[in-house]
């Protein structure tokens, strides 16, 4: 195999990754503030649809985008709605938000299965592209995969250094003492719940725009869940995250020309590696249980009734 | 000075608060002067923490006015309370763990600061009155103490005019009380008048200037506590005298409990690691272990109880037998009966009634009979364990998430005494119970003793442990101090110790 041969395996493992990387980053803010929202898969598919259709009409992948994370936001405003003002359970209203999901996106979709569009295209940057190798292997992507680096270093700035990122980790801690120095609990963990459905969107956007753009039924094959085990394997670190999805898309791409290359291992085996292989690094990475307990939203899944 | 020539800071008139099943707060009225170190006085459950919510924002009362500086005001969030300049340092203390002592005050701040100024300021406040911090620490990894002072600094960044501390000693050694309240005398010379919630009487005539009593939500009084005696404002608080415990010498037999060596690490990264303790209870005497909380005495209790098995089973001998490794059901039949700190969840499971709470810990007596339970002498017993210990409650079948904490204390103490412990230990006695109560639970642990049974107690109140005890030992990071009888120390020297300051020749020589 030649170096240049490693080209579309990189190009196509960040491709693999980017989606999971958006999800799992929206769905850390969410967890950050102390709400599990279990509606990732649910809301991607709801995304993937939304912006599939709304670009097919309109010819406009900007508009599509916008209609797959507007469509997130949407469902992210239900569970919120549920689970902040109604107290309900978050475990079980982010798994009925999922069912949801995977049912409306379904029906939405019923009439542009085998429809298909341009989908989105490498940007080309004047001089960078036009290097030999380097070009092509770093800087000939879409613009929403260095969206996602700038994602990275936007949510690092934000926890690690900005007033509200603080406020942010400190209701995710305890929004008891958070509540009791007057800051409001729910408002923000509203902000964080819609956060990670626009983020859910625009990863199923992208599914469906980006990587293969067409619709199928569930064609999001678990990557929602996928993106939750990141965030929890991950330790709540966006750093990590990413790494666990370069990890995972690497993998699904090499089992495929694996699988291409006629390796006689069963190609169902084969397909379950990168989700093995996925947890069993974060999990390995992320043993201590010191770091797990201090980036661990205390309060993570509990619903908090503020007294007045 | 007469401050009662000024206007007062704060003015309260008929605040009430009605709660679905309380009346926490009836027609309180309160006022503080500038410069005027205020009491707040009463039992647990009297109001005082709500009537202070109250004032500070979080909680907004039913009816009453409030008065700041002679405008009516109503104070919507705790936010605004600090923007008019009231500061609130909160008993269950109001600091995020893994963030850092910056961080954690940045948070209180109504105007962001960057964080280098907001360190230095830290740093010249902290050392201004007397609490030093380090404002890059993580809070998790700070003595409670420590983080005490951590939330007066928050108070103080924000300059104050009314400062509220509710239960500030609970956490601090004898001498670090002493510290705090040279601060609290500074702050107040300086104008700052001081809101001091607390139900410690001595605490209270060596600090206030005046003092509120409350009880049942109730104001009973107001006086100086300073011309008041102990008795006279323990009339006010509890509505009738104090009662006290009667205990003789006895010679104690045989060594029923015996700790060798016992070394635990913990899993917890918030956790204290238990080192080399040795400790025997022998019969018919009380051993106390004091200590300021989160110094090992969860570990300590969670070895003991079997919760948290030994490695070896040497380290722990229960009448003799080897127990380490045991769990909590083959230390009970041993003899071994626990009452845990947390009532509700650990000591009782809120949801069920007493006579099944009873059955809990009781699965290996007459109230099973092959393998059913047997409702007629499940009924009988938490009867019995009711009418023996004057629980008042609604009967065997009422839920115990319905007793208030005395009582459910009472009765968790009562159904394992009646089952005729060889051993008893027993962790914060009195915590959260009313002086009534505390007083009837402290007796009957005495007359455990007097029965030959090894008592072991658990607690943070240096009063109750000289009350109670026949021996004193004190933990402070996970280690042991030597065990002294009660009568040949002082108060003094278990606070020093309660610092950690006992040198390992000490134990030895102890042991000796």
């Amino acid at each position: 195999m030649s170096v240049e041969q490693l080209i579309p395996i990189f190009a196509s493992t960040v491709a693999a990754a980017t989606p999971l990387a958006y999800a799992a980053f929206g769905e850390l803010v969410t967890e950050r503030s102390g709400v599990l929202n279990l509606g990732v898969e649910g809301m991607m598919l709801v995304g993937a649809v939304a912006g599939f259709a709304v670009a097919f009409h309109t010819g406009s992948l900007g508009l599509g985008f916008a209609a797959g994370m507007f469509s997130g936001v949407a469902l992210a405003l239900i569970f919120a709605v549920l689970t902040l003002s109604l107290q309900t359970n978050q475990v079980a209203t982010g798994l009925a938000l999922t069912l949801f999901g995977v049912g409306l996106s379904a029906f939405a979709g019923r009439d542009y299965v085998g429809v298909t569009l341009g989908g989105l295209q490498p940007l080309t940057i004047p001089l960078l592209s036009d290097i030999p190798f380097f070009g092509p292997l770093l800087f000939h992507f879409d613009i929403l995969v260095y969206g996602s680096i700038v994602a990275l270093f936007a949510l690092q700035w934000f926890f690690g250094r900005s007033r509200w990122g603080l406020v942010l980790r400190a209701v995710g801690e305890s929004p008891a003492s958070a509540h009791a120095i007057g800051y409001s609990v729910i408002g923000i963990r509203y902000m964080a719940v819609l956060f990670g459905g626009a983020m859910s969107g625009l990863a199923g956007a992208y599914l469906s725009l980006a990587i293969t753009p067409l619709w199928v039924e569930g064609m999001t094959a678990g990557r929602g869940w996928i993106a939750l085990a990141l965030v929890v394997f991950g330790t709540w670190k966006p750093m990590r995250v990413l790494l666990g999805a370069y990890l995972f898309g690497g993998v699904t791409i090499l089992q495929f020309y694996g699988q291409g290359m006629g390796i006689h291992i069963a190609s169902q085996l084969l397909s379950m590696l990168p989700y093995l292989v996925t947890i069993f690094v974060l999990v390995l990475i992320s043993r201590n249980p010191k770091t797990i307990l201090l980036n661990q939203p205390m309060s993570l899944g509990q619903s908090y009734y503020p007294h007045s | 000075m007469n401050i009662q020539l000024s206007h007062p800071r704060l003015e309260l008139r008929g605040i009430t608060k009605i709660y679905p099943s309380v009346v926490a707060n009836e027609k309180v009225d309160l006022i503080v002067y500038p410069g005027e170190i205020h009491a707040v006085l009463g039992e647990n459950g009297a109001g005082k923490s709500t009537l202070m919510k109250i004032i500070y924002g979080v909680t907004r009362p039913d009816a009453g006015e409030m008065l700041w500086e002679n405008r009516e005001v109503h104070i919507e969030s705790p936010a605004e309370a600090r923007r008019m300049g009231i500061g609130m340092v909160f008993q269950h203390f109001s600091l995020f763990e893994t963030l850092t002592v910056a961080e954690n005050i940045s948070l209180a701040l109504d105007t962001p600061m960057a964080s280098s100024e907001l360190a230095q300021r830290i740093s010249a406040v902290s050392e201004e009155y007397g609490l030093p911090i380090d404002p890059h620490r993580l809070v998790h990894s700070m003595s409670v103490g420590e983080r005490q002072r951590v939330e007066i600094v928050r108070c103080l960044l924000n300059r104050p005019r009314l400062l509220i501390m509710d239960e500030p000693t609970s956490v601090l050694t004898p001498q670090a009380v002493l510290k705090l309240f040279e601060t609290l005398r500074r702050l107040a010379a300086e104008g700052c008048s001081i809101l001091y919630i607390s139900h410690k009487l001595d605490e209270i005539q060596a600090l206030c200037d005046s003092a509120t009593v409350l009880r049942s939500g109730c104001v009973t009084g107001t006086t100086s506590p300073k011309q008041e005696t102990r008795e006279s404002l323990a009339r006010m608080m509890i509505g009738k005298d104090l009662p006290h415990c009667q205990m003789d010498t006895r010679t104690p037999g045989e060594v029923r409990l015996k700790i060798n060596q016992l070394s635990l690490a913990t899993v917890d990264p918030f956790g204290t690691h238990l080192q080399n303790i040795d400790l025997e209870v022998r019969s018919g005497e009380i051993v106390g272990i004091a200590g300021i909380s989160g110094n090992g005495q969860k570990e300590l209790l969670a070895a003991l109880s079997g919760e948290q098995p030994a490695q070896q089973s040497d380290t722990t001998h229960i009448s003799g037998t080897a127990a380490g490794k045991l769990n909590p059901a083959q230390r009970r039949k041993l003899g071994l009966r626990f009452v845990p700190e947390e009532r509700l969840g650990r000591g009782a499971v809120p949801s069920l009634s007493l006579g099944l709470n009873a059955l809990i810990t009781g699965s290996d007596s007459s109230m099973v009979k092959r393998g059913l339970i047997d409702h007629s002498s499940v009924r009988v017993f938490a009867q019995a364990v009711i009418k023996r210990f004057n629980v008042k409650c609604g009967g065997d079948k009422a839920l115990a998430s319905s007793l208030s904490g005395g009582n459910l204390q009472k009765f968790i103490v009562g159904r394992e005494i009646m089952f005729a412990p060889k051993m008893m230990i027993v962790a914060q006695p009195t915590w959260g119970v009313d002086i009534g109560a505390a007083q009837l639970i402290r007796q009957a642990l005495i007359e455990l003793r007097n029965q030959g049974v090894a008592v072991l107690v658990v607690s943070e109140e240096l009063e109750e442990l000289f009350m109670i005890c026949d021996r004193i030992a004190v933990i402070a990071d996970g280690r042991l101090s030597p065990v002294v009888a009660a009568v040949e120390t002082s108060v003094a020297q278990i606070g020093l110790w309660m610092s950690g300051e006992f040198t390992q020749d000490n134990s030895e020589l102890a042991h000796a």
